[in-house]
């Protein structure tokens, strides 16, 4: 199951051709430009693993691109993303962040029922790959 | 099952965007047309006014801007137009300009449209190369980071190299510096700076940086005229001036300073300049009833510079270097 998180996540995955063009976008906007994996693609997990510092001073997206594969090389199997970091008073937060690398297999997630009482049942999602294996063990 | 985690606020323009920021010339674009685009006939007049002397620098940077020009134009008619590379090398003695003429070029190179940011980044081994094993590598990677896009200028480049020590770890950065440079020509360029004898020993010992370095351009000595018009210009952008007299000492000075060790063309223009300033200063200090007109505040007179080192002595070899 392929997983879809972030900006642009219902198109296609992006070549390094758009990945380089939205990046453009988000330096001319003055965002500072981070890089971050994981093996835990829980959708309630916002926070992954920074791959180096947030890249604040880099104004060409040839720097960022860089950054990517080289990250892309260390963790071949692990989910990568990029973010753009709007630091405006008042903003300071992720504004924007899309999926730039995927595992080959992604088994996708199961539908957990736990029983409450009063015949209650509450759902929840679990990752068949986390669920098999250990951290950095996973894809 | 999907899961679709989309908390962000604002999102890019649609992923395939494809504007070309190139500015677009029509199919039958003549050399005139292209100039006329770009500016770059301005920018050559700028520079030839902005810059005294320099002569071998004036011609190269007139050389690569038409080889941007020609290879514009022979895209557009569809020639095979790769990419120069365009690392330089300036070497030449202190104070021939070499660091000015780095910082021009960040923006001579974007207005010509080979780089895309036009931003410079100076360095020097320092900001290169780390103090323990495994720092270099992410400090170096860092710097070519921030330089993309833009020009990598570094200054005494062949601090990088240490032969006396063989655990030293600038070779590490550069070997990182050769392979980006090899990788991304058309990203960013890099100019080494440094003296003469200095970055030659630095390319001996390091021919595969000398080989990807297309451009080795030497900075000339300045002559005693081209100092003196350096000098007004400097004292120009300061607001002061020399009276008639004074005009006549500071050739003199030149041709004294010139033949005495240490002699660091414009540099030491600008710190002859400086003392002159001080002296000014005091004369105007010692005597309060002078210094009421503009005219005594902006001008440098004779016994400002009569009183230099350089007077007080005709043997050669007696003013340390300031």
């Amino acid at each position: 199951m392929r997983l879809t998180q972030g900006t642009f996540s219902f198109l296609p995955d992006l070549t390094d051709e758009q990945i380089k063009k939205q990046v453009e976008y988000c330096l001319d906007q003055r965002r500072a430009i981070g890089i971050e994996y994981t093996d835990d693609p829980h959708p309630r997990n916002t926070y992954w693993e920074m791959f180096g510092m947030p890249m604040f001073d880099v104004r060409d997206p040839a720097g960022i691109m860089l950054e990517v594969n080289s990250c892309r090389k260390t963790f071949p199997e692990h989910y990568i993303r990029v973010t753009a970091f709007d630091s405006t008073h008042g903003t300071e937060s992720v504004v924007m962040s899309f999926i730039v690398n995927r595992p080959k297999n992604e088994p996708g997630f199961r539908l957990v029922r736990s029983e409450e009482p009063g015949r209650t049942i509450r759902y929840s999602i679990e990752s068949y790959a986390v669920a098999a294996k250990p951290e950095g063990a996973r894809y | 099952m999907t899961v679709n985690a989309t908390r962000e606020t604002t999102a890019g323009p649609a992923a395939p965007a494809a504007a070309s920021p190139a500015p677009t010339v029509g199919a039958g674009g003549s050399v005139a047309s292209v100039l006329a685009d770009t500016g770059v006939n301005e920018l050559l007049l700028e520079l030839d006014r902005d810059l005294i002397g320099l002569v071998p620098v004036k011609t190269r940077i007139r050389e690569i801007a038409a080889l941007l020009l020609i290879d514009r134009l022979r895209r557009e008619r569809g020639f095979s137009a790769g990419g120069p590379s365009l690392h330089m090398c300036f070497s030449g003695n202190p104070g021939t300009g070499k660091t000015t003429v780095a910082m021009r070029m960040a923006a001579i190179l974007h207005r010509l449209g080979y780089t895309r940011k036009g931003h410079l980044v100076a360095v020097t081994r320092d900001d290169l190369v780390g103090q323990y094993i495994g720092h270099t590598a992410p400090k170096t990677k860092e710097v070519l980071k921030k330089a993309m896009g833009g020009v990598l200028f570094i200054d005494e480049a062949y601090y990088l190299y240490r032969p006396e020590n063989e655990r030293d770890y600038g070779q590490e950065a550069i070997e990182i510096l050769l392979q980006v440079m090899e990788n991304n020509r058309d990203d960013l360029v890099v100019i080494l700076a440094g003296y003469k004898e200095r970055m030659d020993r630095f390319f001996e010992s390091n021919p595969g940086m000398s080989s990807r370095i297309a451009h080795h351009i030497d900075f000339p000595d300045y002559q005693t005229d081209e100092l003196a018009l350096i000098g007004e210009r400097m004292l120009d952008v300061m607001h002061y001036r020399f009276d008639d007299e004074a005009k006549s000492v500071f050739d003199e000075y030149l041709k004294r300073r010139i033949a005495q060790p240490n002699f660091a063309n414009a540099r030491s223009v600008r710190n002859a300049l400086d003392r002159a300033r001080l002296r000014h200063a005091y004369r105007l200090y010692s005597h309060p009833e002078i210094a009421s007109s503009d005219e005594a505040l902006t001008t440098i007179s004779a016994a400002d510079l009569l009183a230099s080192r350089v007077f007080a002595d005709a043997g050669p070899g007696t003013e340390t270097a300031q």
